[in-house]
């Protein structure tokens, strides 16, 4: 990186530090904080999408979609979540190889489940045995992504029912009178008036989100926790210009302080949040805002 | 092999009694049930042990927080903070590695570095952290009127304490503290995936579920059973601190009584 790094042994601590903090491998640590970063980005609006169906689907007056959304939430909150982490991953997997399978191989005539094997055909395999390397890192990503919506989106359906609930009937009734139809009724005034009550439950779940992240180290996705595991180990000079000890304490130290920033900084920005929701709300908060406005 | 042998073998193969050798090839649902209940006594352990010695220092905690002196409440405040803001599976490593440097400085520190204390000691702190918020909470609730009588008659010091704060505090956090006993319950399934070795594959119970899914190549057997298991300690939990509940409560009218409502299941 720097050009004095040439021959590391020689130089003073600070030197050696910057050198070290800068080699191609703490590039991919740097790199992997990116791959947190993106999977929250894209896991909570997913995840939100998700618990807004099961909402929906447990407030549905059709009797199977309601048992579906109701089945759905109790499920995954019962369950410790490390397990589900564990078993989407395999059963999406092989779930999608075994419809792939169907699809493109139907003159296969061999049983999928030899014995202790899954075995598909070569066409099913996902990614393709013969893909590069990107795709099957992308693929697994994917999968986590998925499997992080799947279980997250179960508490957000169960916040946002609450939420749903909370609205003041009189509102609803409201929009009736004024001849709103249900659909209308809907998204006009029960959707726009729901965050407020749901905000509290989403930001203490996007606080999990945060926490739940170094799961994705389980599902064998080279993160964080697979890079400070990784660098921290002891190294000799045989394999490295950068000798030194077993430093994972102090990786795993740094991860600490990165998520202890991370989850304050966004209880700042939850809160910010909040406070421009509430404005106008008929809420005891929305009530304080108004008296310390004319105030 | 009957099933009654491969409990006899297995039922206790976690904490390293019975069959030394984990089933290879030909699994039977008998041996994986048998396994991974034997590896929920971990679980088990874990969890108690963790919420008995939380729940005083949860108290401290909370008391220590809400205490106008900065001296007892910044340490508390930060204690709170440094558990509640940083994930759990994180803890685990920093803990596990902290006590390995530890371990060679002095031999005191060897027992750390196993998971029945070292990881008991992260979930004791984690769920002190997070019982001590929700206890600091109901503290800021208990109702004024309250203290106004245990002042009027003359109560202070450890017997207003003892008589009228801790039993209000308990009363109205109760309800959160059994969500959070549920999800320590839950999180001690981290436990074995977090650095500390299971010794002799004496782990917990979904140590076994994920040995038998790798060897099968099939999810769908053994993470039900785990499912099923950790429902049901769900439900023994949910039964015990119902009692409490009741008990704590037994001086309110009928409708005043506050009903536990599960709230959703987090990780931390």
């Amino acid at each position: 990186m720097f050009n004095f790094c040439v021959d590391p042994s020689v130089l003073p601590d600070w030197q050696w530090m910057a050198c070290y903090l800068t080699t191609g491998k703490h590039m991919a640590i740097y790199y992997s904080v990116f791959t947190v970063l993106i999977l929250l980005a894209i896991t909570a609006p997913l995840a939100l999408a998700f618990g807004f169906g099961g909402a929906l689907a447990s407030r549905s007056h059709i009797l199977p979609l309601q048992w579906f959304g109701k089945g759905y939430i109790a499920i995954v909150r019962g369950v410790p979540d490390v397990a589900f982490f564990l078993f989407f991953v395999i059963a999406l997997d092989q779930g999608i190889e075994y419809l792939r399978h169907k699809t493109l191989c139907p003159e296969w005539s061999e049983p999928i489940r030899q014995g202790n094997d899954f075995v598909v055909c070569q066409a099913a395999k996902m990614p393709l045995g013969s893909a590069p390397q990107w795709m099957h890192e992308t693929y697994g990503f994917a999968l986590a992504v998925l499997t992080f919506a799947i279980v997250f989106g179960a508490f957000a359906a169960n916040v946002l029912f609450g939420a749903m609930r909370a609205v003041p009937r009189a509102q609803l009734e409201t929009a009736e009178a004024y001849g709103m139809s249900q659909r209308q009724t809907f998204w006009r005034v029960l959707v726009p008036q729901m965050w407020v009550y749901a905000l509290p439950g989403l930001s203490n779940l996007w606080m999990v989100l945060i926490k739940a992240t170094p799961l994705l180290f389980l599902l064998g996705i080279e993160d964080i926790v697979y890079w400070a595991r990784e660098l921290g180990g002891t190294k000799t000079p045989r394999f490295t210009d950068y000798p030194h000890g077993d430093w994972r304490m102090w990786y795993f130290l740094a991860l600490l302080v990165f998520y202890l920033l991370f989850t304050r900084l966004s209880e700042i920005v939850l809160s910010r949040i909040m406070a421009r929701l509430t404005k106008g709300q008929a809420t005891a908060a929305g009530e304080a805002q108004r008296k310390a406005a004319t105030a | 092999m009957s099933c009654l042998q491969t409990i006899q073998d297995y039922g206790l193969r976690a904490i390293g009694i019975g069959e030394r050798l984990l089933p290879r090839e030909d699994f039977t649902l008998c041996q994986q049930f048998t396994l991974i209940g034997s590896g929920m006594l971990w679980n088990v352990y874990f969890g108690i042990v963790a919420l008995l010695m939380g729940f005083f220092l949860a108290t401290a905690l909370a008391m220590g927080k809400a205490s106008p002196r900065p001296l007892l409440r910044k340490p508390a405040e930060w204690f709170i903070f440094l558990f509640r803001g940083s994930p759990l599976f994180v803890q685990f490593f920093f803990a596990y590695f902290l006590f390995l440097n530890l371990k060679s400085v002095s031999p005191i520190f060897d027992p750390f570095t196993a998971a029945w204390l070292g990881a008991l000691i992260v979930l004791f702190f984690n769920t002190a952290a997070y019982s001590g918020e929700i206890f600091y909470g109901a503290l800021q609730s208990i109702p004024k009127g309250d203290t106004e009588a245990a002042d009027a008659y003359g109560l202070s010091g450890w017997a207003r304490f003892r008589r009228i704060i801790w039993p209000t505090m308990l009363r109205l956090a109760w309800p959160a503290y059994t969500n959070e006993a549920i999800f320590l319950f839950h999180a001690t399934a981290l436990v074995f995936f977090s650095g500390f070795p299971a010794w002799q594959q004496r782990g917990d119970a979904l140590y076994y579920a994920q040995y038998f899914a790798d060897k099968t190549f099939n999810p769908f057997v053994p993470y039900p059973i785990l499912a099923f298991y950790f429902i049901l300690l769900t439900l023994v939990v949910i039964g015990v601190f119902g009692f409490v509940n009741k008990r704590l409560n037994r001086h309110l009218p009928q409708t005043m009584r506050r009903k536990i409502r599960l709230r959703p299941n987090l990780i931390r």
